[in-house]
């Protein structure tokens, strides 16, 4: 005989039901509402092979990036102690709750040679960076790193710092003993944390929008190509754009759920 | 030779003041104190993970104090081994030898010979993960010893193990330092370990040395209340001691009296084993100097012992430890009348 749900699971259970019908509905809409040759058409097309081209760039580079300074900094938050860590720490989340927007604007005024000593003295070198592709990179940069951050530090956390310990004592230095016993026990988590910072980064739109500005074939990654065809009402473009955005999400999704379900030990 | 001195260090909770001790080459130390006395912070100064507030660290004579853990030679090994898990029993034995740049097949040679030494040859090409307790303990072991270390730290070794790995692992211990003559520093917070292993005992207590000493001194003549009680003697007094001409003294706890092989005289401690009280149903006659008639107040049952309480007299309540077959052949029930002898020898007389 089979179980009858209660009341309260009852009311749980359609909650469930309906929300993931109306998430199959919303984006099984996008799919639908192209013809198949307009949204063919959209998809090879050179604007959106642009789009698709300098996001692909941006994000590696600005992940690179991310993972070259979260990893350092994220291994000094949990292995050594020192004064006003508690500080540090709230100021290396602050980005995570601030709007992106703001981050660009903050980033504008602080590199822009009209506004700041610091965009003047780049530019009397020749080196101008709002407004082209080197802003995008910095935008997804700032505004990814916390996230990186957060990632290899709780991935750390979970790795005893007594395996150091013992590496140390069986004849590594702390270079070789991070190379060679913790990096490697961190590796799902980080190669996680990797894929969710580029995937974010492929989708970074307002610091992007504010740095590098929304320019058609110049600084137009495929968030930036999305809101310039809307704002144009060319909506196949717009989906064509949108839609490649929804395919990374979902396999950077599948890639982190696999990831995860190997990821099970806890060298704690 | 390791010789610590005066060394402190305080690290969050845990702290260590002035704390000197030394091992010879070839002995076996243990430092024996409660949980959470910060021995484990001790074991790390040593191998060099932690550098003290002050004091100073030698290693047959060289100040090892700043040097770094990778140039001291001291092994060690943790309660929970900390096996490398994305290594094979191979690769973990031979991590050492890898830092040092001998090359794969000198490597592997010397993790097969270790591995035998230690039985676990059948398991080389295994995770830590499918290993069990004792099998990874000796992973770790072989680890740390496969470089010939100069002074060998064991982190509660035994702590983690069932009943019967323990027992079976203390004796392998025991036979790998008679085997490789290493200096091994052994910390616990289990008497029983001192029995079987150590030729010098440590007590340690909030962080300062309590008492050192063969085991049998800290066992026999504990220097305070607190290593009485840690190892397990249960029968403490207070009274009053004459001292004989012949080294026996003749001791008051209320209104009983005892004798004890000692040369205190006065106000003093007085610590009798439970092992060492022997129960009868009549009055024994034999050597030993002090026999009390009493009544057993009670019998608590603890695994293959039993623990008999005899109350002798107004203030003097006896906790015996007696086999269940013993209990049963003397048919001892609660409101018993038993005589309750022991030799002089096995009171032990302390301030």
């Amino acid at each position: 005989m089979r179980k009858i749900p209660s009341f309260f699971q009852t009311i749980c259970l359609v909650l469930t039901a309906i929300a993931v019908v109306v998430l199959i509905a919303v984006f099984g809409g996008l799919i639908v509402f192209p013809t198949p040759d307009a949204l063919f058409a959209a998809l090879t097309s050179g604007e959106i092979w642009f789009a698709v081209q300098l996001s692909l760039t941006t994000a590696v580079i600005s992940t690179l990036c991310c993972v070259a300074v979260a990893v350092p900094v994220a291994y000094v938050m949990t292995r050594t102690p020192f004064a006003g860590k508690r500080w540090i720490n709230i100021l290396l989340n602050l980005p995570l709750s601030l709007p992106p927007l703001v981050a660009g604007v903050a980033l504008l005024i602080f590199l822009s040679p009209v506004t700041s000593p610091v965009g003047q003295l780049l530019s009397s070198f020749g080196i101008f960076i709002v407004y082209t592709p080197v802003a995008i990179v910095i935008a997804q940069f700032f505004v990814n790193l916390p996230y990186m951050i957060r990632i290899a530090r709780s991935t750390f956390a979970m790795i005893s710092p007594r395996y150091e310990h013992v590496a140390r004592t069986l004849g590594c230095s702390e270079w070789r003993a991070l190379s060679q016993v913790t990096l490697p026990m961190a590796k799902s988590g980080l190669a996680a944390g990797i894929v969710i910072t580029w995937s974010k980064a492929m989708g970074e739109f307002g610091a992007v929008l504010m740095l590098a500005g929304a320019i058609a074939m110049k600084t137009e990654t495929l968030p930036i190509a999305l809101f310039l065809n809307m704002s144009t009402g060319d909506l196949d473009m717009a989906i064509a754009a949108a839609l490649i955005l929804l395919v990374i999400s979902g396999v950077t999704l599948l890639i982190v759920e696999c990831a995860g379900d190997g990821r099970g030990a806890v060298y704690a | 030779m390791l010789e610590i001195s005066g060394l402190t260090l305080s690290l969050g909770e845990f702290r260590f003041t002035d704390l000197s001790v030394s091992v010879a080459n070839g002995e076996y130390c243990i430092i024996l104190g409660p949980t959470g006395a910060g021995k484990t912070i001790l074991l790390e100064t040593i191998a060099g993970i932690h550098s003290p507030d002050k004091g100073q660290i030698f290693l047959d004579g060289a100040d090892i104090t700043n040097a770094p853990p990778e140039q001291r030679g001291i092994g060690m090994v943790y309660q929970d081994y900390m096996l490398f898990p994305h290594m094979t029993v191979k690769e973990n034995i031979g991590f050492g030898l890898r830092q040092r740049g001998v090359p794969k097949g000198e490597r592997d040679t010397a993790a097969e010979t270790m591995a035998k030494t230690l039985g676990i040859a059948h398991l080389l090409d295994r995770y830590p993960a499918t290993l069990s307790g004792g099998e990874q303990q000796r992973t770790a072991i072989a680890r740390a010893l496969v470089l010939n270390p100069r002074v060998l730290l064991l982190d509660e070794p035994l702590s983690a193990l069932d009943t019967v790995t323990r027992d079976r692992m203390r004796r392998e211990i025991k036979e790998i330092h008679r085997k490789t003559g290493v200096t091994i520093l052994h910390i616990t917070h289990h008497f029983e370990d001192i029995y079987a292993l150590a030729d010098r005992v440590v007590v340690m207590k909030d962080g300062e040395v309590a008492q050192e000493g063969t085991p049998e001194t800290i066992l026999r003549r504990p220097a305070s209340d607190f290593i009485a009680n840690f190892t397990g003697m249960e029968n403490l007094f207070s009274g009053t001691a004459v001292c004989n001409e012949d080294g026996t003294a003749e001791l008051s706890v209320g209104s009983v009296k005892l004798f004890a092989a000692t040369d205190l005289t006065g106000q003093v401690r007085i610590g009798i084993r439970p092992e060492d009280l022997i129960l009868s149903t009549k009055p024994l006659d034999s050597s030993a100097r002090n026999s009390l008639p009493g009544t057993v107040t009670g019998i608590a049952e603890n695994g293959i012992y039993s623990k008999i309480s005899v109350e002798c007299g107004d203030e003097m309540v006896l906790t015996a430890a007696l086999t269940r077959q013993s209990v049963e052949r003397l048919k001892l029930h609660t409101g018993a009348e038993v005589w309750v002898t022991f030799k002089a020898t096995a009171v032990h007389v302390f301030r």
